[in-house]
């Protein structure tokens, strides 16, 4: 079979593919066409993220697993990195989504808008091949500019750096336009200088030091205060949108709450970033300032559960769209669990030396992302795929419910499962590796060899593939959710 | 404001506090920035000048202050040369260069941050795995060139890979893990007992 005829063949599966889901992209204006496509990449990505998870988590197992070949090195990377980007994809595509009806304006530069998205695509699938194929290079600017840059979480070239920077300035772009041009709201405000302070902070991780203190120390202005503080308040804004929608909740009230979660969010979580300068070289008064704020991060986000509980009980969690909501409650929840519960256990310093660089960090981590992020992301591909489907019915006795509700049981149950085997990983970690033999490498392999991390290991495996399982059964659900449905969606009146 | 929309439940209110909290929080920030920034300069009491790999480096429970420190003392040089302040920073940045190059953040930690695949390498040049200050050049070295035939599992199977890093590349490596020893980390990590703790 010659190329020609291979790509025939693929076209036609593609074809057959798009015929069997059924989705009828006229039912979206155009702005909702591009958020999709950044959804479909962000679901890819998201099965990527999984896939090189999992076999990380072989590799604690299995240490020669593919050794030699994608060593845990390289697998780890693009797990977080395929994480860090789906996210993002999911944020983008959510703004995009709620854009023109929040502005109640069409998205205004689109054609710039969907230039960027595929200026964005190919550059991530180019970075995502070098990190699989050429991995590392040798100690010199070329690498760090063409290959990697080694530093975790942001270990994109400093060549997709730039272009990242160009693709945000054009979403900025329609984000701004569109808002200038139709109406502008209090979700709309908040939502532009959110994106300006989002942006703004990527430019703190792009530069070479050899002062590693000072390295690390932008470094966490881009990490922390992405994660921490500027994601969060994006969180709030979408929330906030899809509370409006989802169960018609008044304007007014969730403006003031997306407020008050401002205030709370930024006044705790910009000064808490002092808990990553604890141990990295920079003074003693961080100890006290990161260990105060960020003691009070989770104050947000348990009122963020008490926003999201009352709305939805306030209104006896009528709504249009069951497996949204579900994944709303998921959110608040996780959020509040995996992010405020979670970090505060290990954020103080007292406590912070013994667990800093432990399976702690790794078990908050994953309930923190997945609880915080992924589930809001679900949440929001719900809405879409319900609209996609032409506003279908997706509440009580919609066809094959079960599907979305094993996928939400699964996945959360898997996610909360390889949060408790790190956190029981990371206890011993931080008792023999740290409190005992005071971290030295025999100390680090005598905590690394013992029975209780080992079966902690294997634990994590086998919920990481329930995870794994979930997700397949969730994609699966998106892809055919509301499928043959005739009825109507019942749309919520708002107060 | 009225008995029907008080102050707490007001949307201006909660708008204006938003701003006055975000406003104020990232100017604490912006000035802490300035003042932590210059307490860390190289050369400075908390990151050692680069020509500290010239010096004998430990890392000692301190009584009065209830934390480990770095201490500084007498020559020890670095593979028996006297490096100059140009030259180290020279040789420590090929190493940072290398660090990052070979992505060894993905699999270790460094000052605690990274990944937990492989040990921390904040106070690995101090590390009784060397087992003497005579034997410990030679057999980092030999390690970053070769860690497959040179592998230090400690029983875990857990091996290196070779990451091709070439024999000044290795110096390199070695240079800033040296310095990286110096840096004043508040006592992290705690109750580590150095290659020196060992031999006395």
């Amino acid at each position: 079979m010659n190329t020609k005829e291979l790509c025939g063949v693929a076209n036609a599966k593609l074809d057959a593919f798009v015929t069997w889901t059924a989705l009828d992209r006229s039912n979206l204006s155009d702005g909702r066409k591009l958020a999709v496509n950044y959804f479909i990449v962000a679901v890819i990505l998201f099965f990527a993220q999984l896939l090189f998870g999992m076999i990380a988590a072989t590799q604690f197992i299995f240490p020669s697993f593919l050794y030699g070949w994608l060593d845990f090195s390289v697998n780890r990377m693009v797990h977080i990195n395929a994480m860090v980007v789906w996210m993002l994809y999911g944020f983008i595509g959510c703004t995009y989504w709620l854009l023109e009806d929040e502005s109640q304006t069409e998205i205004v530069g689109l054609k710039y808008g969907k230039l960027a998205f595929w200026v964005l695509t190919i550059a991530v699938a180019v970075v995502v091949l070098v990190y699989l194929f050429i991995q590392i290079g040798a100690g010199n600017d070329t690498t760090l500019w063409l290959i990697n840059e080694g530093r975790e979480y942001i270990e994109a070239p400093r060549w997709a750096d730039i272009g990242i920077v160009a693709v945000v300035l054009t979403f900025f772009y329609n984000v701004v336009a569109t808002f200038s041009k139709g109406k502008w709201s209090g979700i709309a405000g908040v939502l532009t200088l959110d994106l300006v302070a989002l942006a703004g902070l990527y430019l703190a991780g792009m530069f070479y030091m050899t002062n590693i203190t000072h390295e690390q120390f932008w470094w966490w202005w881009v990490i922390h205060l992405w994660v921490e503080a500027t994601w969060e308040v994006l969180v709030g804004v979408i929330m906030a949108w899809s509370l409006m929608k989802l169960l018609g909740v008044r304007r007014k009230i969730v403006t003031t709450w997306l407020y008050i979660e401002v205030a709370l969010m930024f006044g705790s979580g910009i000064l808490g970033l002092g808990h990553h300068y604890f141990w990295i070289g920079t003074p003693e008064y961080w100890l006290t300032i990161g260990g105060f704020f960020s003691a009070l991060e989770p104050i947000p986000l348990v009122a963020m559960v008490v926003h999201a509980m009352y709305d939805a009980g306030s209104h006896s969690f009528k709504n249009s769209n069951h497996p949204a909501v579900a994944w709303i409650i998921a959110q608040a929840f996780g959020n509040f669990f995996g992010a405020g519960v979670w970090g505060f256990m290990h954020t103080l310093p007292q406590i912070n030396l013994y667990t800093h660089g432990t399976q702690w960090s790794a078990s908050h981590g994953h309930l923190a992302f997945f609880g915080a992020y992924a589930t809001i992301n679900i949440a929001f591909f719900y809405l879409a795929i319900q609209h996609w489907r032409g506003d279908v019915w997706m509440s009580g006795n919609a066809q094959n419910a079960w599907r979305w509700k094993w996928a939400l049981g699964l996945l959360n149950v898997g996610v909360v499962g390889m949060t408790i085997a790190l956190l029981i990983a990371g206890y011993e970690q931080s008792f023999i590796e740290r409190a005992v033999e005071g971290s030295t490498w025999s100390g680090y392999f005598s905590a690394q060899n013992h029975p209780s991390f080992q079966s902690a290991m294997v634990w994590r495996w086998f919920f990481g593939l329930m995870t794994f399982a979930g997700l397949i059964l969730l994609i699966w659900d998106l892809l055919t959710i509301g499928k043959g449905e005739t009825r109507k969606m019942a749309f919520v009146e708002t107060e | 404001m009225n008995e029907e929309n008080p102050l707490w439940a007001s949307e201006s209110f909660w708008k204006k506090v938003a701003i006055w909290v975000t406003a104020g929080s990232f100017l604490i920030l912006v000035v802490l920035t300035f003042d932590s920034l210059s307490q860390t300069e190289v050369g400075g009491k908390r990151v050692q000048a680069y020509s500290v790999i010239n010096k004998k480096i430990d890392y000692v429970y301190k009584e009065d202050l209830h934390k480990f420190m770095p201490v500084i003392g007498e020559t020890e040089l670095l593979f028996g040369k006297e490096f100059t302040e140009e030259e180290a920073e020279k040789l420590v940045t090929l190493g940072k260069k290398t660090t990052q190059a070979k992505n060894c953040m993905n699999c270790h930690t460094l000052l605690g941050n990274g990944a937990y695949f492989a040990p921390d390498l904040t106070k690995a040049w101090l590390d009784k795995g060397w087992l003497s200050k005579e034997l410990r050049e030679d057999l980092m070295i030999k390690f970053l060139l070769d860690p497959e035939n040179n592998a230090r599992t400690f029983g875990s199977n857990r091996k290196m890979p070779n990451l091709h890093i070439t024999p000044d590349e290795a110096k390199g490596v070695v240079a800033f893990l040296k310095w990286m020893s110096s840096i004043d980390t508040n006592g992290f990590p705690y109750n580590f007992k150095t290659i020196y703790a060992t031999e006395e």
